[in-house]
């Protein structure tokens, strides 16, 4: 890092710090000069959003933290507290409570453009790896936040996932009196999960120092998914997307602030602004809303595996909707294994692109299944099985479609280079 | 060039939107919320078969959908007419029965009122306070700085004299209910006969919002508050000017949370077109 020949600079403060601690080297080297590829579009921007929401949930996490109180008598009481006693507090924490729906758009676009564009491929398999790692700590992340108000939703939502994990075999419930603190949802729930709340933020903030080294290691991938091939395929990452990140940002920005100010209540449930009553069970429990395609997918399953025409049941039906959830996220992390396909942009891959398309509609359908009660039906079909549907599309196009593609995809010819495409106008 | 600036944003947009669509589609099948059900507790078994086979399309039976509040939309604000009305109606008859326990009587001046009007309204009530220096526990008038007084001691006090249920408490009535302000709007003027076949336990009304029976006795009648200005003391107008104060109760930042929203919108806005302009002419180098 930073520790090879360097250049001197001219202000003799910077160069007496830089011949110490070469960190103003490091900057010019990794966001001054870094060569970046000419062509992004606008979806190469939320890397740069997602890292913003980010540090605004660290900050304004903090301040809540400094007048919130985690005892199951008075979390209720002291959020209200905030919202109408502490100066400003009402600002704070709608920031907060929207900027984690904001985090999760901002990262599901980011994911969702590593798919298309296929960056996830040689050599990035690493850097993706560590991407939804980061992910998958947001949710942990996200989950135990939004016990901390401890209103209704709160309760009955950390009931529904905390046992979920009795569902392992031999060792579930132990992890769920591990999880508990004891043997139901209380006081010593509240404490571990505003401490994990609080710790887990910057085991993110690491890892996505990780995910950025590692994308400073092997470059940004681009809109063609083809390498760059001399110094006429990139610009300086300053001015050029230092600039172009910030417009995007302010744009994100005031669609954030829009709910924050006008709407700040739609993306939360109204049962959460009723304290955690443990003797009264909501009629239909749901988690946030960036969680509802996994949670559709733990619900797909309604039925017992066992060996046919026998009694023995191998997997239970929770203990397979436990699996089918958690296997949805294990398959992001084998994706690069999955999709062996060369070419990585689907610009370049017709039927690819229709499978992942069809895919984002699937996913954003489980998530309208996830938001019904479990007994719904639609158009005169339960929604648990059009649920059932959708998990076999997520897993079918990550363990049929793609392998089948690597084989017999060819795709389009891929462009020479990404300079001529530009001055084609084509990227 | 124009479709490949859009077409994040599109994306974006839908994803926002998304969550909503579900919210909107979520409150078609809108159930009755704990407290409600809490309310309802004392609903026989049978009368609750009998309840669904009668119970019409929620939202066809529901006797208020949208109403037009004066705070909503982006540029909504309270009344402060309406909200002393409310503080009234909610005086006179809610307190009977159910706490506002977050609001402090100093909150008042939001609705228009001085300190000395403040002081007056609070020392209407008695506080339990102490101990003092002997020991004692004393009452006293209620001061600007204390919360509403509740009507009962506690939660059991409240259940033992309504039939076991528990009225709610106010504070966030509004905010802790899909469509609070149409749906407490419709709980109040909601009340009607039972549909053939349901049979009201003691103390239980049937209730159109609700769709079931619950353990409030429908609360306003025609004049039973005395308004000093000429608006038409009904049931009608007793229910909005209520709601109204409810909504303050539970979101007293409104006002103060939309302008400041304008405020950083507009400059957000702003500095966003200006980048855009600054990013033209970084990029027009590159062409």
């Amino acid at each position: 890092m930073g520790s090879g020949p360097r250049t001197p600079f001219e202000n003799p403060v910077v160069e007496w710090v830089d011949s110490r601690l070469p960190i103003f080297t490091m900057m010019q080297k990794e966001y001054g000069v870094f060569p970046t590829p000419r062509n992004f579009n606008y979806f190469w921007n939320f890397g740069a959003i997602a890292m913003i929401m980010l540090v605004l949930m660290i900050v304004t996490g903090i301040v809540l933290a400094m007048h919130y109180t985690p005892h199951t008598a008075m979390a209720f009481n002291s959020v209200e507290r905030i919202m109408r006693d502490v100066n400003g507090g009402w600002l704070i924490r709608y920031l907060h409570m929207n900027g984690a729906s904001f985090f999760f758009i901002a990262v599901y676009i980011h994911i969702f453009r590593g798919m298309y564009y296929g960056s996830y491929k040689k050599p990035r398999e690493l850097l993706w790896i560590l991407g939804v790692l980061i992910f998958l700590l947001m949710m942990a992340t996200a989950f135990m936040g939004y016990v901390l108000p401890w209103g209704q939703m709160s309760y009955w939502g950390a009931t529904v996932i905390t046992n979920l994990f009795s569902a392992i075999p031999v060792v579930g419930e132990s992890i769920v009196t591990l999880l508990w603190g004891g043997f139901s949802i209380d006081n010593p729930t509240l404490n571990r999960f505003f401490a994990l709340h609080y710790l887990l933020p910057f085991v993110i903030f690491a890892v996505v120092f990780l995910h950025i080294w590692a994308l400073h290691v092997v470059g940004s991938n681009n809109p063609l998914g083809i390498d760059t091939k001399g110094p006429q395929d990139t610009v300086p990452f300053h001015p050029y997307y230092t600039i172009k990140d910030t417009f995007g940002t302010l744009v994100y920005l005031v669609i954030f602030c829009f709910f924050v100010f006008f709407m700040p209540d739609a993306l939360g449930h109204p049962d959460n602004y009723t304290p955690a009553n443990p003797m009264v069970t909501p009629p239909h429990i749901v988690p946030e809303w960036y969680f509802l395609p996994f949670y559709a997918m733990l619900r797909a399953i309604t039925f017992n595996i066992g060996i046919p025409f026998t009694e023995i049941v191998i997997i239970s039906a929770k203990l397979g909707g436990v699996l089918v959830m958690f296997g949805s996220i294990a398959l992001l992390f084998v994706l690069p294994w999955l999709d062996r396909h060369p070419i990585r942009s689907a610009r370049f891959r017709p039927q690819y692109r229709i499978a992942l398309l069809v895919w984002l509609a699937v996913f954003a359908f489980l998530g309208y299944v996830g938001s019904q009660p479990a007994d719904a039906v639609k158009f005169g079909i339960p929604l648990s099985y059009l649920g059932l549907l959708g998990t076999i599309y997520y897993y079918g196009f990550f363990l049929a479609i793609l392998p089948y593609l690597n084989k017999h995809e060819k795709g389009r010819d891929l462009p020479p280079s990404i300079h001529e495409s530009v001055l084609k106008g084509s990227a | 060039m124009m479709k490949k600036i859009i077409l994040p944003f599109i994306v974006l947009a839908l994803a926002t939107a998304s969550p909503l669509v579900f919210a909107a589609e979520a409150e078609q099948h809108a159930m009755p919320t704990p407290a409600d059900l809490e309310a309802a507790a004392e609903l026989p078994p049978e009368g609750a078969e009998a309840d669904k086979a009668h119970a019409p399309d929620h939202h066809a039976a529901a006797p208020h959908g949208h109403n037009e509040w004066h705070f909503s939309g982006m540029f909504g604000s309270y009344d402060r007419a309406a909200l002393q009305r409310g503080l009234k109606v909610y005086r006179e008859v809610c307190a009977a029965c159910h706490s506002l326990k977050r609001v402090y009587y100093r909150n008042l001046e939001d609705l228009g009122y001085d300190e000395g009007q403040v002081k007056n309204i609070a020392s209407q009530y008695n506080v339990t306070d102490g101990p003092n220096d002997e020991g004692e526990m004393f009452d006293r008038a209620a001061l600007p700085s204390d919360h509403f007084v509740s009507p009962y001691p506690n939660d059991n006090a409240a259940k033992s004299v309504n039939n076991g249920a528990l009225p709610p408490d106010l504070s966030l009535i509004i905010k802790a209910r899909h469509h609070g302000p149409d749906h407490v709007f419709g709980v109040l003027t909601g009340f009607a006969p039972p549909p053939e076949g349901v049979t009201p336990g003691p103390g239980q009304h049937w209730n159109n919002q609700m769709q079931s029976l619950i353990s409030m006795a429908p609360p306003l009648s025609d004049g039973q508050v005395a308004y000093e200005d000429d608006v038409p003391q009904t049931v009608d107008q007793y229910s909005r000017d209520v709601v109204e104060f409810l909504a303050w109760a539970s979101d007293p930042y409104m006002e103060e949370r939309k302008r400041t929203g304008i405020k950083v919108i507009i400059f957000l806005a702003v500095f966003a077109g200006l980048m855009y302009a600054v990013k033209r002419r970084i990029w027009a180098k590159l062409h």
